[in-house]
């Protein structure tokens, strides 16, 4: 949440609640709806760490709203942010570590850890496709649903040379 | 029926076999389904004692690694293999002992079949590479125009009426190959990797339009890698080295993710 936050002041001063919708326009229904406390916490820990500073805009019958800018040194830490390549997504070991353990630990036979790791990835590509079906113009949450599927599809093309060579 | 060999003893093992009738909802039932390629040396046993039904209405995925099996079982159900062994009924009709000219009338009017390259006749139009099977099938020119004008109108595919394959996308082929395939109104549609030679945004178009003809009744049965394309059916197969290896029906997406985040957190 920090150095997205970050991103969207380095644009152009805004206050909390803009920041909570300019998140959701952006990433559509395919993003977990930003909670708004959060939003202000992070941004009081920005503060104080000195990457961006706010400023209190009086506002008649309402309390007053702070409007945040990003300062030099949230400018560096943001170009920091993406110069670094990013660490993807690994694979899950646990589900591995069960498929070789099994046999023996009086678990399962691997075809039924395998077919049950199957269904639960089949279901979730299901979702997926559900939701990709209701935020369709929104090409930003689209490219984030694909990229799950396709994780989804290397994990389900994993589990078939799983049960080609464990088998 | 006259059978031989090994599986003898398995088929006789099953109570008159020869008199069972399908359950009345089966659109396609198989059962112990053989089939055997043979080299010159060696023999790939490619479909082991496949049971298989699905029902009217149904959307069933077949899936597994190459060479599981998976376009042979589909040849087998569409005619255009011949098992060793086993028993099909399409639509109530027991089937496998047919010869190719009765499967032909089949593939006319009972089985649509899509393929991974599309198969459209290259020196005809893509209008005529769908009107020629109803035709076919006993339409009048007039009927068979206006049923493929409709399904050049939900397929989005009126302004390549006139163009030959070559001149279209592979989307669009595939388009035109569903249309074809659907023009006879099949009970069962059969589909071998249909989005197998598609980018993503043709795969997504194809998958949509199946979702819709299944909604509106239609009964599918396809074969693909994608899970994708899998997770759009009502029922997955898992084949594995000439069998079944797993059959499950796909949940209601309530326990799926609600949200992207949802599966980026569950993959770590």
């Amino acid at each position: 949440m920090r150095l997205p936050l970050l991103a969207l002041l380095a644009k152009e001063p805004a206050h909390g609640y803009e920041l909570k919708q300019a998140l959701e326009q952006t990433f559509g229904a395919a993003y977990p709806q930003p909670n708004i406390g959060q939003i202000y916490v992070t941004l009081g820990r920005l503060e104080k760490n000195g990457l961006i500073k706010g400023q209190d805009i009086d506002q008649s019958n309402r309390p007053n709203k702070r409007v945040y800018e990003i300062t030099d040194a949230g400018r560096e830490e943001l170009a920091a942010w993406f110069a670094e390549p990013t660490e993807g997504p690994r694979v899950r070991d646990e589900f591995f570590m069960k498929l070789v353990l099994a046999p023996g630990a009086g678990g399962s036979d691997r075809l039924a850890l395998i077919n049950t790791q199957r269904r639960h990835y089949l279901n979730v590509m299901r979702g997926l496709s559900r939701l990709a079906a209701q935020d369709r113009d929104n090409r930003v949450a689209q490219l984030l649903i694909e990229g799950a599927m396709l994780h989804l599809q290397a994990d389900l093309d994993w589990l078939e040379r799983c049960q080609e060579e464990l088998d | 029926m006259s059978r031989s060999g090994p599986d003898t003893a398995r088929v006789a093992a099953t109570p008159d076999a020869d008199h069972v009738l399908p359950p009345a909802e089966a659109m396609l039932w198989a059962q112990d389904l053989v089939k055997t390629h043979r080299g010159a040396e060696t023999a790939t046993h490619a479909v082991r004692h496949v049971d298989l039904r699905v029902d009217r209405g149904e959307f069933v995925a077949i899936m597994g690694p190459s060479g599981a099996g998976k376009s042979t079982l589909l040849h087998l159900l569409g005619g255009l293999d011949r098992p060793d062994s086993g028993r099909i009924w399409l639509d109530g009709q027991r089937v496998d002992g047919l010869s190719e000219a009765r499967w032909s009338l089949l593939r006319r009017r009972t089985v649509g079949i899509v393929f991974q390259f599309f198969n459209l006749v290259t020196n005809m139009t893509a209008a005529d590479n769908v009107e020629l099977p109803a035709l076919l099938a006993g339409m009048s020119p007039r009927q068979a125009r206006a049923r493929r004008e409709e399904l050049f109108a939900e397929l989005d595919l009126e302004d390549r009426a006139r163009s030959t394959p070559a001149a279209l996308s592979g989307g669009e082929q595939q388009r035109v190959a569903l249309a074809r395939a659907l023009v006879n109104e099949p009970g069962l549609l059969l589909a071998d990797e249909p989005t197998g030679n598609l980018d993503s945004r043709n795969t997504r178009d194809v998958l949509r339009l199946l979702a819709r003809y299944h909604a509106s009744g239609q009964t599918i049965l396809l074969v693909t890698h994608d899970a994708r394309v899998a997770s759009g059916a009502d029922r997955v197969i898992s084949l594995f080295d000439g069998e079944i290896a797993d059959d499950t029906a796909l949940h209601a997406p309530a326990d799926g993710p609600t949200t992207v985040a949802d599966v980026l957190r569950l993959k770590g």
